[in-house]
């Protein structure tokens, strides 16, 4: 029996000839992530256990990127509990304000993980390196804490869905509809324990950061890890920035998968998915007149150059709407930098958006965006449960970068042609 | 072990951000996490929940974040077991890790009701809904992870083995 491209980065990292799905194995780890949140846990774990060292320093990354700019009192002592943490273990790869990122754009960004890398981070978010090729998981803190400890994990080895990804997107249509067209049609849990594994001829007209999103948002259906097969758009992307030696891994022809996807990529239509969970998408005819607030256009998932890129040729010469906040957040300074230079602050700020520091911020409700109770956003972010942006009684409206500008001049839920 | 408690009972999908809501990720404190597990989808499990009492819920249990903040919340509060129909594997792994007793059980999530008394001897698998008198068996787990929770979750079993 053949492996899936999942099962062969896992057999790798545990030194073994092949595994097979619901096998149990403990692999060694390319890099373990911890952010703001999940990190101070992880100290308490790791001091707790009074571990004298950390098992392979240049192996961990902590991002200080969810509640900063320290949004208070208590979260500025979590991120100097993790600060005191990195300079006393050595962790190299720590990154606070002036140098982080979101963590899931900017460990890419820096060439910490790459094609064929095994990787947990305490943060769901972690698949999105699947983009690259790696096999990539969200952990939690005490598994953070056994990764600094041994650099190792266990891991049941999953079996797969196959998505083949079919024809050249139609327009208007990004990585975003894509990912959650797909969890519409399987639902949260559709995908739970297992790998989404994409292919097919569409995969070629998917740029870097559309794959990213996709595999972010690849946990919004349960999943272990999404991946990517590597071509040639990963490698430009990695060249320069990754150093270590790219690993690619097809899977076999005779893999098993559990069952397999096709989706037409010409025939999607924007997509957005309704409160209170990822799956209840709905395309155009069915949005109805949903009047909004608030518009978020950032995040993990959708705060990449060509997502700030897509957002300012739609507001470009036009105006957010009276009311409503258009709140724009570049992933990483990269980004931002770009960005500037690109002119596409001149866009934003003339059509009355504003600009933020990189940060999760309004994504988990944290801070930079929070909505009052009966407010509505359209985010580009990646959730959009009970109160995950304010109150429990707001309401998010996840969608693209190209429906979510859109939105915010017509100041109501709107495709990109309607404006 | 034996536990036993009553019931409080939700539906499908209940996600890590109503367990835990991000507004007090600003803390590792078991006992302020504590104070606001379950919020944003009932308010009064605080005010109610006592200790050994049970959470029955539906498909894919904790699904979301992968705040370990979620699984301290409900062990720190008093709760000695979860039991679902399944779990999202993140807060699979939080719970084994950390030694908040979880168990995969459809037939006894369909037949409890909230505010039944139930018992469970963990070890075995074995529910009992004392209020109706209808017995259950969980799905066993697997002799590795079985280990993890016998030694008392992943940092005591790393440390066993190391010695």
């Amino acid at each position: 029996m053949g492996m899936t491209m999942s099962q062969k980065i896992l057999a790798a990292h545990a030194h073994l000839d092949s595994v097979k799905a619901g096998q149990l194995i403990d692999a060694e780890l390319d890099m373990v992530l911890g952010n703001d949140i999940t990190s101070p846990v992880a100290v308490k774990v790791f001091e707790g256990a009074q571990a004298p060292c950390i098992c392979c320093p240049e192996k961990v990354s902590m991002v200080m990127d969810h509640f900063t700019p320290n949004k208070d009192i208590k979260a500025a002592e979590q991120v100097k509990t993790v600060r005191n943490f990195a300079n006393k273990y050595g962790v190299k790869n720590f990154f606070d304000v002036g140098e982080m990122g979101i963590e899931h754009a900017l460990l890419p960004e820096k060439g910490l993980v790459g094609a064929g890398d095994l990787v947990i981070g305490a943060d769901s978010h972690t698949c999105t390196y699947g983009a690259l090729g790696a096999f990539s998981t969200g952990v939690g803190s005490t598994d953070m804490a056994a990764g600094m400890m041994t650099n190792k994990c266990w891991f049941k080895v999953p079996s797969a869905i196959r998505f083949v990804l079919k024809n050249k997107p139609a327009k208007y249509i990004c990585g975003k509809d894509i990912i959650l067209h797909i969890i519409g049609l399987i639902g949260v849990d559709g995908a739970l324990y297992k790998s989404m594994e994409f292919t097919g001829d569409g995969v070629r007209y998917l740029s870097i950061d559309d794959r990213f999103t996709i595999c972010n948002m690849a946990i919004e259906a349960g999943a272990k890890n999404g991946i990517f097969p590597v071509d040639e758009i990963t490698r430009a992307y990695l060249a320069g920035r990754f150093t270590r030696e790219i690993r690619a891994y097809e899977a076999d022809e005779d893999a098993e998968y559990e069952r397999t996807v096709e989706v037409d990529l010409s025939a999607l239509k924007p997509t957005v998915a309704f409160p209170h969970l990822p799956e209840n998408t709905r395309t155009r005819e069915a949005w109805g007149d949903v009047k909004i607030d608030q518009v978020v256009i950032g995040s993990c998932t959708n705060g990449h150059i060509s997502d700030l890129r897509i957002a300012a040729d739609i507001l470009r010469g036009k105006h957010v709407a009276k009311g409503v906040c258009c709140i724009i957040i570049p992933a990483t300074n990269a980004i931002w930098k770009q960005a500037m230079h690109e002119g596409l602050f001149d866009v934003f700020l003339d059509a009355g958006a504003v600009v933020s520091t990189p940060t999760c911020g309004p994504c988990l409700g944290g801070h930079m965006g929070i909505l009052a109770a009966a407010e509505r956003a359209v985010a580009t972010t990646n959730r959009n449960f009970v109160g995950r942006m304010g109150h429990v009684d707001s309401e998010v409206y996840l969608a693209s970068p190209y429906v979510a500008a859109a939105s915010a001049v017509a100041g109501k839920l709107a495709a990109p042609d309607e404006i | 072990m034996k536990v036993c408690g009553t019931v409080f009972k939700y539906g499908n999908d209940v996600d890590t951000d109503v367990i835990i809501p991000a507004r007090y990720l600003n803390t590792s404190s078991e006992t302020e996490l504590a104070a606001h597990c379950m919020e944003d989808i009932d308010k009064e499990f605080v005010k109610k929940v006592k200790p050994g009492d049970i959470i029955v819920a539906g498909d894919n249990f904790g699904c979301g974040s992968s705040r370990e903040h979620a699984p301290i919340a409900i062990k720190a509060s008093g709760v000695s077991l979860v039991i679902a129909n399944s779990f999202a594997r993140i807060f699979y792994r939080n719970s084994i890790n950390i030694g908040l007793p979880i168990l995969e059980c459809p037939e006894a999530v369909a037949a409890i009701a909230a505010g039944d008394t139930v018992s469970c001897d963990l070890a075995k698998g074995e529910i009992v809904d004392e209020t109706t008198g209808k017995t259950f068996q969980a799905e066993p787990f697997p002799a590795f992870i079985q280990n993890i929770i016998d030694k008392g979750g992943l940092i005591k079993s790393i440390a066993a083995r190391q010695n």
